[in-house]
């Protein structure tokens, strides 16, 4: 028997306006070298200051995954070479990180389990080079920009843990808005730690693994890893101190560098910048700006929704989708049937067309009468699907869609009957095999007359009417 | 007195009568630059193109030692690594000084990055004293204090991280003042020990030392170091009576080995105190006899890294190689002279994890005893007073051997450790060789040591000589 150990190093870019020494923006994708100035780019004589807004950040951070705040903190500075690197420093937080000791929770099995957060600390990032053939450059645009560092105890012992664990977290940054967590982007980066024991103790050297571009990927290496281990553990042998790199085509890890000869990067407090206090009123104050936590919103949703575990889990791991969900069914109050369109309409759209919520231009308001629209039987379910896909991109109202195009489920007894009897008239030789039993022949003439009526017509009536009829 | 040879103060009183323009007097300036300086070597660089705005110091030229940015004017630290280094802003200091008038007439000779005490290491030319040109005019801040002392400017900023403002104005016979750390912003300033590192004025007389003051001196939100401290008038306290004051002679630097004149001179100058009705008396700072070793950990260390973002990739000269630490070794190996590279060595190996606390943590340390006994002493003290340095200036190219290049920051690297403020006025001068009198007072009380130079230096006429040869 073996049990593998996870500890993640996870980076979050901050949503500050600016980068956490100058007033550079922060936006993401503009042209190489046009967010830069004198002190990101670490020109002689510049000096660094701190933003307040990247010490709030982390502190919420700290608060939401139950940290124990610390009152003094300092910026200490880790110094390597690197051209993307342009003070060949850079300015962290080695010895007093802000935040510590804290966990997130995780549910695997019906059970909770606490992963431990070791520290929370903050950062600035460095630029990025890009290597061609014969040449390097270097974009500086992501100097400077503020990073939260998260650093877990090896409390995870699957990929499954760790994946839960990141879903969690993710939601956790996205819920405090502190982070918009976009793996593509860079925003959110993910590092495995990853060894393994054996049932008498022995131990696989921790080997690192890096370029991991999503959760599926850091699930995916940590299986290889894992099995990797293991078969070094039963040949006798074991793993290289090394950090190894997942390559998403070949599906496996491959080293990157040895780890045997430890880097010295000469940590010492940055004489650039004072001591960060941190008062209790201040901590108090961002205790109160944290908003209701997706753990808490998923038993809140249960109990007051009526919703099974899954739809409020489904619900609740995006804010925003979690505001959607109470902003539509204040207009409509079937709280499962609001769920269930919007993990499956909803959701679909969203993936289709790989946007988020913020992006759709459906109103909630006019969700809730769409679905009024179909529980009334004034629209089928599906036109009820057709419109809203229309609603999302154009932003109409349900009632201006169906009234242009006349889609107003029909009802009427007297236009049903005389679509049934022309369908009826056209097809002598279904009602012949449904007469002789044949029960197919029944949906056959269903299918006819919905098409007669484009859709319209009111299919619990055409079968009501139609088995009268024949 | 020719023009070029007058204080600020006088100067202005002669613009104000409109006995003179503002026109005729940078003229001087730049007549004199150009008929001088070749026998000295003051200037790196030498403006031409001038710009004056109103302002209380309009029309007054100055220099500026070339380790301060200017906007699109070359800054160079008197380094070959950064010979062709164009700065795209100016320091917080010449911004200010700009404003209110202040002409810039060219960029000091100094030794490379500051570090040493006769500017011989600059890369690109020895300076010589104006008062004897065979001998040094100290240093680091040594053309600054040539330019003044041989009138090619009204005034100049220094920097000072160990005594590199104060020992060249002692050998130039000249008023050095090393403010409070926090009282002048470092905003622009290259930093060699960020901790340590002021910005200061070098003037003819006490005056204008406090006038130049007066427009540096406030706090500056680009540097988190700099402190808000109440406004005050320098020049407004200067010509008060000094009875009564209280100055401690630092006992344990009487037991270091000084030269005999410059001892002679100094308990001269204790009882010319003494006879304008100060109170002088011995005063114990135990830890003091550490500073030196105290001061070469905490500024090699910080060197090392300040100086490690000079790598060859943004700008400066680069050293072009296949392999990227190729690129580094040789931009570095080639970019800087013997004794830059001698500190980055030391402060790389003081930082490293194996030798981090028996080295810099205990620097550290002995720097806040060092802090103690100096505010222990300012509870019976107005300030404390002893030599600048213990030699008198030496002849170019004597002082080879680095012990006895390193024990003429003896007296000075206190005050930088303790981070308060120390100025030096002439005090003795044989065979044009001067003696400087170092006065040191508490954190952010500069207008005492101000008040005490004026006092002395009315009862001498120090500040009306200067050179003949020319």
């Amino acid at each position: 028997m073996y049990q593998i150990l996870i500890g993640l190093e996870i980076h979050a870019e901050l949503l500050t306006n600016s980068k956490i020494f100058c007033s550079c923006s922060t936006q993401f994708g503009k042209e190489a070298n046009t967010q830069c100035c004198p002190v990101c780019l670490g020109l002689p004589g510049s000096l660094p200051v701190l933003n307040k807004k990247v010490i709030e950040f982390a502190i919420q951070s700290g608060i939401a995954m139950n940290c124990e705040i610390t009152k003094k903190s300092f910026m200490d500075r880790k110094n390597y070479f690197y051209p993307d690197l342009p003070k060949a420093y850079q300015i962290s937080q080695y010895e007093d990180p802000l935040c510590k000791d804290g966990y997130i929770e995780i549910e695997k099995d019906k059970k909770v389990k606490k992963i431990g957060i070791q520290r929370i600390h903050i950062e600035e990032d460095a630029g990025k080079s890009i290597h061609e053939k014969d040449y390097s450059l270097v974009d500086y645009n992501r100097c400077g920009l503020p990073l939260i560092e998260i650093v877990t105890k090896p409390h995870m012992n699957s990929s499954k843990e760790a994946y839960l664990f990141l879903e969690n977290l993710k939601s956790i940054l996205e819920y405090i808005e502190v982070s918009d967590c976009k793996m593509e982007e860079g925003s959110l980066r993910c590092d495995v730690n990853i060894n393994v024991v054996s049932s008498d103790m022995v131990k696989t050297n921790i080997v690192e693994l890096k370029n991991l571009n999503s959760f599926k990927a850091v699930a995916k290496a940590i299986e290889y890893e894992e099995k990797r281990h293991i078969s070094l553990l039963e040949k006798g042998e074991n793993t290289k101190k090394e950090t190894r790199r997942w390559d998403e085509h070949k599906n496996m890890t491959i080293p990157m560098r040895s780890k045997e000869y430890v880097q010295d990067y000469r940590y010492f407090k940055d004489p650039d910048l004072v001591m960060i206090h941190i008062d209790k009123d201040w901590i108090e104050g961002m205790k109160k700006n944290i908003p209701e936590l997706p753990k808490d919103k998923k038993s809140r949703f249960i109990k007051d929704y009526h919703l099974p575990d899954y739809d409020a889990k489904v619900l609740t791991s995006s804010r925003k989708i979690a505001d959607f969900f109470e902003e539509v069914v204040k207009y409509f109050s079937d709280f499962k049937l609001v769920s269930n369109f919007i993990m499956t309409e909803v959701y679909r759209v969203l993936k289709e067309k790989n946007i988020t919520i913020e992006d759709i231009k459906i109103k909630p308001k006019d969700l809730g009468e769409l679905l009024t629209f179909i529980q009334k039987g004034m629209i089928s379910n599906h036109i009820g699907k057709k419109i809203f896909k229309k609603m999302c991109i154009s932003g109409e109202t349900p009632r201006n869609i169906i009234e242009n195009k006349g889609l107003i489920q029909i009802s009427d007894e007297n236009s049903i009957k005389e679509m049934i009897q022309k369908v009826i008239n056209e097809n002598p030789q279904s009602i012949e095999d449904y007469k002789n039993g044949k029960d197919k022949a029944l949906g056959f003439l269903v299918g006819q007359v919905m098409k007669e009526s484009r859709g319209k017509a009111n299919p619990k009536l055409v079968n009501q009417y139609l088995n009268k009829m024949i | 007195m020719e023009l070029y040879h007058l204080t600020i103060h006088e100067v202005l009183e002669k613009i104000r009568k409109k006995e003179v323009s503002k026109q005729e007097v940078l003229q001087t300036t730049v007549d004199r630059i150009k008929d001088i300086d070749y026998h000295i070597g003051a200037y790196l660089y030498v403006n031409k193109k001038f710009h004056m705005n109103d302002g209380e110091l309009s029309g007054i030229s100055m220099s500026i030692k070339d380790n301060i940015c200017t906007k699109n004017i070359s800054t160079t630290c008197a380094s070959k690594i950064l010979k062709n280094f164009i700065p795209p802003y100016d320091a917080t200091v010449v911004d200010k000084l700009y404003e209110n008038g202040c002409i810039l007439v060219g960029k000091t000779n100094m030794d490379e990055f500051g570090m040493g005490s006769s500017t011989e290491n600059s890369s690109f030319h020895i300076t010589k004293n104006p008062w004897n040109l065979d001998y040094v005019p100290g240093g680091s801040s040594g053309g600054s204090a040539a330019s003044i002392a041989s009138s090619q400017a009204y005034f100049s900023l220094g920097s000072d991280t160990g005594g590199s403002i104060r020992q060249p104005s002692a050998f130039c016979g000249l008023v050095g003042l090393k403010p409070t750390y926090g009282l002048v912003s470092r905003y622009g300033l290259i930093a060699y020990a960020s901790s340590l590192d002021q910005i200061g004025p070098i003037t003819k007389d006490v005056e204008d030392c406090a006038i130049v003051l007066n427009h540096i001196a406030g706090y500056d939100r680009k540097d988190s170091t700099s402190f808000k401290y109440r406004k005050i008038d320098y020049t407004k306290e200067l010509r008060k009576d000094i009875k009564g004051i209280k100055i401690g002679i630092i006992k344990e630097y009487m037991n270091e080995s000084m030269d005999a004149y410059v001892k002679k001179s100094f308990f001269d100058a204790c009882k010319k105190l003494e006879s304008l009705g100060a109170i002088v008396e011995e005063v114990s700072i135990p830890h003091v006899k550490y500073s030196l070793p105290t001061y070469e950990i905490i500024s090699s260390s910080e060197c090392s890294s300040n100086l490690s973002r000079f790598d060859g990739i943004r700008y400066g000269v680069r050293r072009s190689k296949d392999l990227l630490n190729d690129l580094f070794t040789s931009t570095r190996s080639q970019g800087f002279g013997e004794e830059v590279k001698r500190k980055i060595l030391l402060g790389t190996f003081f930082l490293t994890a194996d030798s981090y606390e028996e080295y810099y943590e205990r620097a550290l340390k002995v720097r806040t005893l060092i802090k103690k006994d100096f505010d222990e002493a300012f509870k019976r003290f107005d300030a404390m007073i002893c030599p600048t340095s213990p030699t008198l200036p030496f002849k170019i190219g004597q002082r080879k051997n680095i012990i006895d290049k390193y024990i003429q920051d003896t007296y000075t690297v206190a005050a930088n450790l303790a981070g308060i403020p120390a100025i030096s006025i002439p005090c003795g001068c044989r065979e044009n060789l001067f003696v400087g009198l170092q006065i040191m007072g508490k954190a952010f009380d500069e207008k005492t040591i101000l008040n005490i130079s004026y006092a002395f230096e009315q009862i001498h006429d120090y500040h009306k000589k200067r050179p003949n040869w020319r």
